[in-house]
Formats: C-alpha cells, sequence, structure tokens
C-alpha cells in the first residue's frame, strides 16, 4: 500500500498554491512532476560530478561515463530487455520514433508500402510516419477505434497486406486513457513478419511494462513523463534490429573511424547517440526509473486503478458530463465534455480554482475528429493524486456549470 | 472618447474586481451583451483558428470609422472580444492601427493574448489592424 501523504513530500512542486488554493495537479499526462531525488541528483551532478561521457581519460569523465552507463542498465532492467545495448537514449518518445521512422524507412520502406498506426495514436506517432510515407511515397493504414475508445481488433487481421512493413501503435491513448492490448497485437502482427513500433509515453509511468514478455520489436517512452527529466527519452529496439538499421544522425560518438572516404559506423547503441547524449538527464531519468521501483510497479497500478475507479463514479453524477474513452482497461485520464460548455472555458475556471487540467485536442486531432468534438476537458492523474483532489475537481466543475449556464 | 480612454475606463471597471472569478463573471456578461455577428460572417473565410477556441471577425468601413463584429465558441474568449471590440471599433484606420492595447495587461488577462495560448485572440488583434491597415490604404489612393 502506497502512503500517498508521505509520498506527496517527495514532490516539492506539488507543496505550492496556485491563485491562493492548493494545487491539484491533474495535467500529468503532459508532464509529471519530480521527485526530490530526481532534482538533487541533477543539482549534485551539475555541481560535483560533471564531465562530458565516452571521451576523456580522466577521472571526472571516467566516473561520469560509469554513472551514465549504470543508468543504461537501470533502464534494461526497467523495460526487462535482454542487453543493455538494446537501450537507446533520444532527447524523448518524440525523437525515437522519429529515429525508427527515418532508419527503418531509408532500409525497408519503398514505394506503395504500407505502414500501420491505430486512429487513436498521438501526432507524434502519426506525422513521422507520414513524413516517411511522402518521402517514400509509401500509405499510411489506420486500424480504426470503437465509441467507448477501444481498437477495432477484429479489423486488424484485414489490415495486413503483402506490403505492409511496420506497425505503429500506443500503448496508452494519451486522449482516451485506453490500454491497448499490445501483447495480442504485436502476435498478430509477428504471424504476418510485420515488426512493431509500441509509444509507451503514456504506458510506462502506470504499470510494468516488459518488453520480452510483449515481443515488441521497438517500445519507446519520454523521462518527463514517468517522474524524470525533460529532454530525454529511450528507444528500446531488439538487437537484430539495431544491427541491421542504418544510423539516424551523424556526428561524434556515433563512429568508429572517419576518413573523407569513409566514415564506419560505432557498435550499438552508440550508432544511434550522435553527438553528446543528454547524460545527466539519462541519471536523472535513471533516479526517477529506482524511485518507482522503490514505491513498487504493483502497488502504483492497484493504487491508480483505485482512484480511476473513484474518479469515474465521481465525475458520472455530474449531470451533463460525457467522458470520451470508457475502455474497460485504462489508466486514470478522464477526458470530458460539459453539455453546453466549450472546454476552454472549463479549463479557464479550474486554473483560477487552482486545478490544473488540460483542454484542447491533446495532439490527437484524429481521436477528436472521430467523436466529432473540438476537444475535451482532460484530467490525467497520478499517483500522487488523491481522491480529495478528485473531489476538488468536482466541486471546480459545478462551479463551472453554474458559471457558464 | 480616444481609443485611450476607452482603455482607461475599462481598467478602473476592473479595479473593483478583488477576485479571479467576479472577472469571469464580468466576461460572462460581456460576451452576453456583445451583438451578434451576422451569419454571413460566422463562416470558415472569417475564422481565426486558434488551437484552444475558434474567433470570427467581420470588420467594415462606415464613414470614416471601422465597425467591427465578431464572435467565439468559448464564453471567456467571447467576453474579451466584447472588451477589444469595445476598445478598437468606430475609431479611424490608423488610430486602430497604431493602437497599443496596454489595457489587457492592466487587467490582469495578458495570458488570454499570449502567442502560445493560441486560442485566436492574438491573431484576432493582428487581424483588426490587418483590416485597418487595408482600410486606410484604400483611403489614401
Amino acid at each position: 500500500m502506497l502512503n500517498i501523504v508521505e509520498i506527496r513530500k517527495d514532490f516539492p512542486l506539488l507543496e505550492q498554491k496556485v491563485h491562493n488554493f492548493p494545487l491539484v495537479y491533474m495535467d500529468n499526462g503532459a508532464t509529471t512532476q519530480k521527485p526530490r531525488i530526481v532534482i538533487e541528483t541533477i543539482k549534485q551532478l551539475y555541481s560535483q560530478q560533471n564531465s562530458s561521457i565516452h571521451r576523456g581519460v580522466h577521472f571526472l569523465s571516467e566516473q561520469i561515463t560509469d554513472i551514465f552507463e549504470n543508468a543504461r542498465n537501470t533502464v534494461k532492467e526497467f523495460l526487462n530487455a535482454g542487453e543493455s545495448h538494446e537501450i537507446i537514449f533520444t532527447s524523448g518518445a518524440t525523437g525515437s520514433i522519429n529515429t525508427i521512422a527515418y532508419s527503418f524507412g531509408e532500409k525497408h520502406i519503398g514505394p506503395e508500402d504500407e505502414i500501420i498506426v491505430s486512429e487513436m495514436e498521438h501526432h507524434a506517432n502519426i506525422v513521422p510516419w507520414q513524413m516517411l510515407c511522402e518521402r517514400k511515397r509509401a500509405k499510411l493504414i489506420i486500424l480504426p477505434i470503437d465509441d467507448n475508445g477501444e481498437l477495432q481488433i477484429d479489423r486488424l487481421e484485414n489490415l495486413f497486406s503483402r506490403k505492409t512493413k511496420i506497425l505503429a501503435l500506443t500503448h496508452v491513448s494519451n486522449t482516451l486513457g485506453t490500454i491497448n492490448p499490445v501483447k495480442k497485437i504485436i502476435e498478430i502482427a509477428h504471424t504476418h513478419n510485420v515488426p512493431v513500433l509500441i509509444d509507451g509515453a503514456q504506458a510506462i509511468q502506470h504499470g510494468t511494462v516488459d518488453v520480452r514478455d510483449l515481443d515488441c520489436d521497438f517500445y519507446v517512452f519520454s523521462g518527463h513523463k514517468v517522474y524524470g527529466p525533460n529532454g530525454i527519452g529511450i528507444l528500446y529496439g531488439k538487437e537484430k534490429w539495431l544491427e541491421e538499421l542504418p544510423p539516424y544522425q551523424g556526428g561524434g560518438d556515433m563512429i568508429k573511424s572517419v576518413t573523407f572516404k569513409k566514415t564506419t559506423y560505432n557498435d550499438i547503441p552508440f550508432k544511434f547517440e550522435a553527438g553528446t547524449i543528454n547524460y545527466i538527464g539519462a541519471i536523472g531519468l535513471s533516479k526517477a526509473l529506482e524511485y518507482l521501483n522503490r514505491l513498487g510497479k504493483q502497488d502504483i497500478e492497484d493504487y491508480e486503478t483505485k482512484l480511476l475507479k473513484y474518479g469515474t463514479e465521481k465525475l458520472n453524477e455530474i449531470e451533463g458530463l460525457r467522458i470520451y474513452g470508457n475502455a474497460e482497461n485504462k489508466i486514470c485520464i478522464f477526458s470530458f465534455l460539459l453539455e453546453g460548455i466549450h472546454q476552454y472555458d472549463a479549463g479557464m475556471v479550474l486554473d483560477k480554482m487552482g486545478i490544473a487540467v488540460r483542454t484542447g485536442t491533446h495532439c490527437a486531432q484524429p481521436v477528436m475528429d472521430r467523436f466529432g468534438i473540438q476537444g475535451t476537458i482532460r484530467a490525467s492523474l497520478a499517483f500522487y493524486n488523491t481522491k480529495s483532489e478528485i473531489d476538488r475537481l468536482v466541486q471546480g466543475l459545478l462551479k463551472v456549470k453554474e458559471m457558464f449556464h | 472618447m480616444s481609443l485611450d480612454e476607452i482603455q482607461n475606463e475599462i481598467i478602473e471597471e476592473f479595479e473593483v474586481f478583488t477576485d479571479w472569478m467576479d472577472k469571469y463573471y464580468y466576461l460572462i456578461e460581456l460576451s452576453k451583451n456583445l451583438p451578434a455577428i451576422s451569419p454571413n460572417f460566422k463562416t470558415n473565410e472569417y475564422l481565426i483558428e486558434g488551437c484552444q477556441s475558434k474567433v470570427w471577425l467581420h470588420a467594415e468601413l462606415e464613414g470614416d470609422k471601422i465597425k467591427f463584429s465578431a464572435d467565439s465558441d468559448a464564453i471567456i474568449t467571447k467576453g474579451i472580444i466584447a472588451l477589444l471590440i469595445r476598445v478598437m471599433a468606430d475609431h479611424k484606420p490608423e488610430d486602430i492601427m497604431n493602437a497599443d492595447l496596454y489595457f489587457i495587461d492592466r487587467i490582469g488577462l495578458k495570458e488570454n493574448l499570449s502567442p502560445t495560448r493560441s486560442n485566436g485572440l492574438l491573431a484576432m488583434v493582428k487581424q483588426m489592424k490587418l483590416y485597418a491597415l487595408a482600410y486606410h490604404a484604400k483611403q489614401n489612393k
């Protein structure tokens, strides 16, 4: 069992007041707050241990290279990957997807080839593939969702053709909260010899991810959404893919030798880590993951499920409120609208009551189109949120209703 | 009244509000009193699309002054539109072009005109000035 009162003390930002109200932070789908251990680690690194990795012969460089490579190992273990060289540090989930869209695309995508994505993707898992399709004259094939915000899995089989080259799918919808049955989908894709990239940006912080159990070919996530620093992300790739694919960006550290005639690339993971990687961010991220390990991933999941149940009940009691995304299996995200009230108006008033939510399309316009709406109010919760904060949200929404009716 | 005199008047009106909610209640009131835009102009042609809310804006010259009519799908945005129109409308193109809208900051609504907010309001102000520029050019032909 998590002791939330104690846990909240680990997050200094949550202690503040906003517009004279104790802050209720429910925009965790956009970014999560950082535990003290992450903040202090970054401070400690910059004040005592900073030096460039992989280059120096000197004490500090060697020391930070060790810490950095240990961070890679922490990520490997967190994902239960087989090898630490299957873990690539990138700038974020977006950076990771762009890496694969480029590297995989250059090698394996040609005219008329097909790439499958779902209707519930974040723009970050649509646009890089669209850009690839434009470069290679390939086609994007869409797996649709139903009214509950669940994938129409029964239609998946028919989407595969001999031209299908890769499937890119979100593990959890950032808008609807749906947890997709990715293991099953990966299995289906593999029967067609199609590799799968899973966007774990909204999944990694809410439960256990085991890339070997999932058997995904690529798995990506962002550090800042999992209580780590901004500007760091992860690309997990199966060794065979990372060995085979060409690098994305060229630069220092990703090479073995450079002459003006020919350059030979470094081994993985360094082949995909051009330039000076955000090593401070990487180490900060590893501290965040260790923190989650200490709390216990199962306990986090159990507690958030309770919040989801409580919040769903309370929100459904509000007359005229409609929740978008009622999947059987979902994370603690509430995307909703109040009848006759613009989401932006609601968000503005909630803000003035110290409640931070996001309003708009949440970088998932196709989802909005699917439901025929312009946007939603999204309250995305984390394990440091409480039932009494959900009560504050409900009170806030009742106030919104009173004001705009 | 000059454009700046109207701005000062609004600043004074807002001084009585000590609470955010009072300001918002006032904006809601203003939104209700904003004269409706003609359906002919509530079309895509006159739409300024923000990420958060939509704004429709139309302008025409009457005599030597510009009339504006506008609307939004969000109420708070519409309330701010009412303020912007109160300040900007019925002035000469030249005055509108050169208007320095300091009142927004002074009444604490600056965030609503920030480029990152993307509610259509900043684009609306730009559009108002563009209309003024166009009419000004026409007048001086």
